[in-house]
């Protein structure tokens, strides 16, 4: 069930209506513009078991992701294609307010929202992940671990998601007369057949300003805000509104600007660090 | 797969038609309010306790009421039974829900309480979560818990490269695009917004119009409803 969330961490009234008062001068109290991203940092391959990684910092927020590729059988509506699973786990160590156990709603909602993006967007080529048609194929499984909060954990871990994705080698397979498939992830590897590059672009609204990529104190103040999926070739691959208030018709097609020019620079930020050894 | 043929999709509507819509309120004795919605063969119940004490109150807030939600689909209500259990997809549509409803009930009349929406999706046939936040918006105005406007929800969809108005499952599974919307209509605030599928932003545009014109006449269709119900109401003496 889901439940109306006490506000975790209180901002006095005097802060807030300064910081509001600073929006709207289009200032922000950490100094970045009303559409500036936090620096981007990303560490790849940081975990040497896992077959893509990648350790992603956004300004303070640091998001884990990592790839493991196993054999599984095929749904029986998509026999040739491969399978693909986003989970995400809100670590107990990256804030006082994450307790351990299963995934809550907002870690759920979290990796539907990274899931949705890659599958509508087709970033990865399933049809490429078959191996025995219709017995054997590849689940990827992508694992986002947040490992420290301090705001917008989707665009991080869509990141996070992108890097790990673009990193990820295929295990060498070998396909026995007899139907044994034989896996050996020593001798790798092709990289991971993708089609194209999506990110999500997370947009805030504090009254009636527009933030972009919110850090905590922020979200803490958030009306609501607005996920915006974005693909390397401009189009929309999916929406989430989130928080207890609203939008209006006017505010949306201002974000869907703003995430469609700050996706692409997401998108380039990564294959930058992707490129350079 | 082929679902529009001319100017008609596959179970004979224009391209901006609803399916039939209906709605009643005050179907269950015991709930304080409750609502049931149809679009087509999607068929939703949605109960509202509250405000109430709650079983638990360390979830309680000092200066408003809490509000619950859980979207839940019946066993029965889909092709292949589906397990009971809630499901990953059931506990994000619950918070989603509970947020496209939020901003309408005036939570801070009621601190320390809770407010309960529990919807049961019992046939589903596409649109359930559309429906579900336009009966349970029903639901609420039917508890008499105070609201600033009621909420309507439709989900338009792309389908062999049209926008169609409030897609049924066959739609959903082998269109492009599905995006859900409601709307608080005389507030103009969007409470909802989804999309999973792939727009180009000017279809984005053009899919939130069409959204916005079906979700008048449902709108319209919950006024009726709750005015049926109540107009003939008498206070006594």
């Amino acid at each position: 069930m889901s439940v109306t969330p006490s506000t975790e961490f209180f901002i006095p009234k005097l802060k807030t209506d300064i910081i509001i008062s600073m929006l709207a001068k289009g200032l922000r109290p950490n100094g970045r513009r009303i559409d500036e991203l936090r620096p981007i940092t990303i560490i790849k391959d940081y975990i040497p078991n896992a077959d893509g990684s990648a350790l992603v910092k956004l300004g303070n927020t640091q998001v884990l992701v990592g790839i493991k590729l196993e054999l599984g059988a095929p749904f029986s509506d998509t026999p040739n294609e491969g399978n693909l699973m986003v989970n995400a786990e809100f670590m107990p160590t990256a804030s006082p307010v994450f307790e351990p156990g299963p995934p809550d709603e907002n870690a759920i909602e979290l990796s539907r929202v990274i899931d949705r993006g890659i599958r509508e967007s087709r970033a990865v080529d399933l049809s490429k992940l078959a191996i025995v048609p219709g017995r054997k194929v590849w689940n990827i499984w992508v694992d986002i671990y947040v490992l420290d909060h301090d705001g917008n954990l989707v665009d991080a871990s869509s990141i996070g998601t992108l890097a790990a994705l673009m990193l990820t080698k295929l295990p060498y397979v070998e396909v026995r007369d007899s139907g044994e498939v034989i896996i050996d992830r020593n001798s790798k590897k092709e990289p991971l057949p993708l089609n194209n590059a999506v990110t999500t672009v997370t947009i805030g609204k504090i009254s009636n300003y527009l933030i972009v990529d919110p850090d905590l104190e922020e979200e803490s103040l958030l009306d609501s805000k607005l996920t915006v999926i974005i693909t390397e070739d401009g189009l929309i691959a999916g929406l989430q509104k989130s928080g207890a208030g609203y939008l209006v018709e006017e505010e949306l097609s201002n974000i869907i600007n703003i995430a469609l020019s700050k996706g692409k620079e997401m998108i380039s930020t990564v294959k930058n660090f992707i490129k350079e050894y | 797969m082929k679902l529009i043929d001319g100017d008609l999709r596959h179970d004979g509507r224009k391209l901006d038609e609803l399916r039939p819509v209906t709605m009643s309120v005050g179907i269950l004795k015991n709930a304080n309010g409750s609502a049931l919605v149809e679009y087509g063969k999607t068929k939703v119940v949605a109960a509202v306790y509250g405000p109430r004490e709650p079983q638990t109150k360390y979830m309680l807030l000092p200066n408003r009421a809490v509000i619950r939600c859980r979207y839940h689909m019946a066993s029965f209500s889909t092709h292949d039974r589906k397990s009971p259990t809630l499901s990953r997809r059931e506990i994000e549509l619950s918070k989603v829900i509970r947020e496209a409803l939020e901003p309408v009930v005036m939570s801070e009349l009621y601190p320390r309480t809770s407010i309960d929406i529990f919807i049961e999706v019992v046939n589903a046939d596409g649109g359930t979560r559309t429906a579900s936040i336009t009966a349970a918006s029903l639901a609420l105005a039917d508890a008499g818990i105070p609201m600033k406007d009621l909420v309507a929800g439709v989900a338009v969809g792309k389908v062999n490269g049209y926008l169609v108005l409030d897609i049924d499952e066959v739609e959903d599974m082998y269109g492009e695009a599905d995006m859900p919307v409601a709307i608080a209509p005389s507030l103009r605030q969007i409470t909802l917004l989804q999309l999973n599928g792939i727009l180009t932003p000017s279809e984005f545009t053009q899919a939130l119009e069409l959204a916005k014109k079906g979700i008048e006449v449902i709108y319209e269709i919950q006024r009726e409803t709750l005015k049926k119900k109540y107009l003939g109401v008498k206070v006594e003496d």
